[in-house]
């Protein structure tokens, strides 16, 4: 029961994080068709933003809203000076554009900040809470994890469901060429898409970094997992995503729990073969709906 | 003749492929312009080209007598220009209602700034844009459909829908491309008296197969035959122009009986 507890924990914890990465993939597939595999380098690059003001001095919150920031920032730039100009052609040459730009950043960093490995703060208690005399396994930290997934999550879905912004940047995602003709800047659009998913990429890059170490290719594992994630989900449903994420945090929390932690990789790809093979278009997906 | 729309001398090729040759056409303020012509005859390009999908190769497109240079589709909303698409382009999963709110855009009056910091004007506005998005639901008598996603409905409805998207906007011109097609003729006469209905407060161009629907509604009409545009007049005149009927093969171009 214990045992249960800790990896049931440990699994959801893991898997907000997982679910903030694909949403982040999810985000940007649906408007444009691209899975970009940068996302976790522009991560990378934010986390070290992050870490280069905490080391200086500065308060972990402050060092989290930069982080913050700059992946907006970061993700409008790609988008606006970079992958825009591949725009209108096949979509294999954004996605190979956003492997060199994976291969890039990854470079940028080791000059910029270095290779070596780097401890990374964490604003909360890394330690179990104890009830009675037995320690759970949800840490101060691993609580802030998912809260903060959750404000995030809330806040995508009060934009799309709730504002006029929201519903142009969906028309854009759905169709580019008729949301033009009713006036749509698709373009600006696609800017805040990226840029908004470059923010919840910075998010799970900031709170796999917390607590841990960093350096240039910590966040590569996680593109595994976020895209395990997406394509559980379904890689069009947001919702996929993030149900994506906990199930896959929860799987490979079980394998690491009862059967070896030498496993979790191999498993994640197992349970990728098995959706691909059983429920190709993902468990939330909608692809009848759309054609691509 | 402020709000007239003139397209002259436009040529399209395509690769070696002439599509549209020295093709002019002008739409007067409160008329209906019909193009026709048989399958192949450049009515769908003339339609790209008038909403800026397509760049002609040479002529100029006139929208109140300024010319529209290096026409973007994004600004046709702005230059109160809607279009309709045959194939509807509805956003399978967004409401009724929503979609017509997408249309209903170009009224919207603070920026993208505000929109996006969620400004107390912003709110305003989006209820305003909500009340005339439901207006025009229930111009079309969709209402009751509103929260409705389109997939499930039936064909005329998401017709109507995607009707009241391109006018919610209230356009200066509308452009209908083939508003008839897959509807009965009942239903077609519906549509017909909704066209003669707008022409108070827009112009419109619509491209047809179905002559009925074109001799009924249109004011004029532009032949089209292989890119060239092969005769022009009111539908008695196109109706008994042997140029036509050559173009239509024998189609029966007279008593309005369409071949689909």
């Amino acid at each position: 029961m214990q045992q249960l507890l800790t990896t049931v924990l440990t699994g959801v914890t893991l898997g907000v994080v997982y679910a903030a990465f694909a949403l982040a993939l999810v985000l940007i597939w649906r408007a444009t068709r691209i899975v970009n595999f940068a996302q976790a380098p522009m991560a990378m690059i934010t986390t070290y933003i992050a870490l280069v003001l905490i080391d200086a001095g500065y308060s972990y919150w402050l060092g989290f809203a930069a982080a913050l920031l700059s992946g907006l920032v970061l993700g409008a730039v790609v988008e606006r000076f970079v992958v825009r100009f591949v725009s209108g052609k096949s979509e294999i040459n954004a996605v190979i554009l956003t492997l060199g730009l994976f291969i890039v950043l990854h470079a940028l960093a080791a000059i910029v900040f270095g290779s070596r490995y780097r401890s990374f703060p964490a604003p909360f208690g890394l330690r179990g809470f104890q009830i009675g005399d037995t320690t759970i396994a949800l840490t101060g930290f691993g609580v802030f994890t998912v809260v903060a997934v959750a404000v995030v999550m809330v806040g995508l879905v009060l934009l799309f469901r709730g504002t006029d912004l929201g519903l142009r940047m969906r028309a854009s995602a759905f169709n580019q060429e008729v949301s033009r003709l009713l006036g749509v800047k698709v373009g600006r659009m696609l800017t805040l898409g990226w840029a908004l998913a470059a923010l919840v990429g910075s998010l799970s890059g900031l709170l796999i970094a917390g607590g841990g170490l960093v350096h240039p290719s910590y966040m590569d594992g996680v593109v595994v997992y976020g895209f395990v994630a997406a394509v559980l989900g379904g890689l069009d449903s947001p919702v996929g995503a993030v149900v994506g994420g906990l199930l896959l945090g929860l799987s490979l929390s079980l394998v690491s729990g009862y059967v070896g932690s030498e496993l979790v990789p191999l498993a994640a790809l197992v349970i990728l073969m098995a959706v691909l093979l059983l429920k190709p278009g993902g468990l939330f997906a909608s692809v009848r709906e759309r054609r691509v | 003749m402020a709000e007239t729309f003139e397209m002259s001398g436009v040529s399209v090729n395509f690769g070696g492929l002439v599509a549209l040759s020295d093709v002019s056409l002008s739409v007067a303020a409160g008329q209906v312009l019909g193009v026709i012509g048989p399958n192949g005859a450049g009515k769908t390009t003339l339609f790209n080209v008038a909403c800026g999908f397509v760049r002609p190769d040479t002529g100029t497109l006139t929208w109140r007598g300024e010319e529209l240079r290096k026409l973007r589709p994004h600004q046709l909303a702005g230059l109160g220009i809607a279009r309709s698409l045959q194939e509807l382009g509805l956003f399978d999963r967004m409401t009724v209602l929503d979609n017509v709110l997408v249309g209903a855009d170009r009224h919207a009056t603070t920026g993208f700034w505000p929109a996006l910091l969620g400004l107390p004007r912003r709110a305003k506005d989006e209820r305003a844009l909500r009340d005339r998005a439901m207006a025009a639901l229930e111009e079309f008598d969709i209402a009751d459909v509103a929260a409705r996603y389109p997939a499930s409905l039936p064909y005329p409805v998401r017709k109507r829908v995607a009707l009241a998207r391109a006018l919610v906007g209230e356009p200066d011109l509308l452009l209908l491309d083939e508003p008839a097609s897959g509807l009965s003729s009942a239903e077609m006469a519906e549509i017909g008296e909704l066209v003669r209905g707008l022409t108070d407060r827009m112009s419109v161009m619509l491209v047809e197969h179905h002559m009925d629907l074109v001799m009924s509604v249109c004011d004029d009409i532009v032949v089209l035959d292989f890119g060239k545009v092969i005769a022009r007049g009111a539908p008695a005149e196109i109706q008994a122009d042997p140029a036509v009927q050559a173009a239509y093969l024998g189609e029966d171009v007279v008593t309005g009986a369409d071949s689909r």
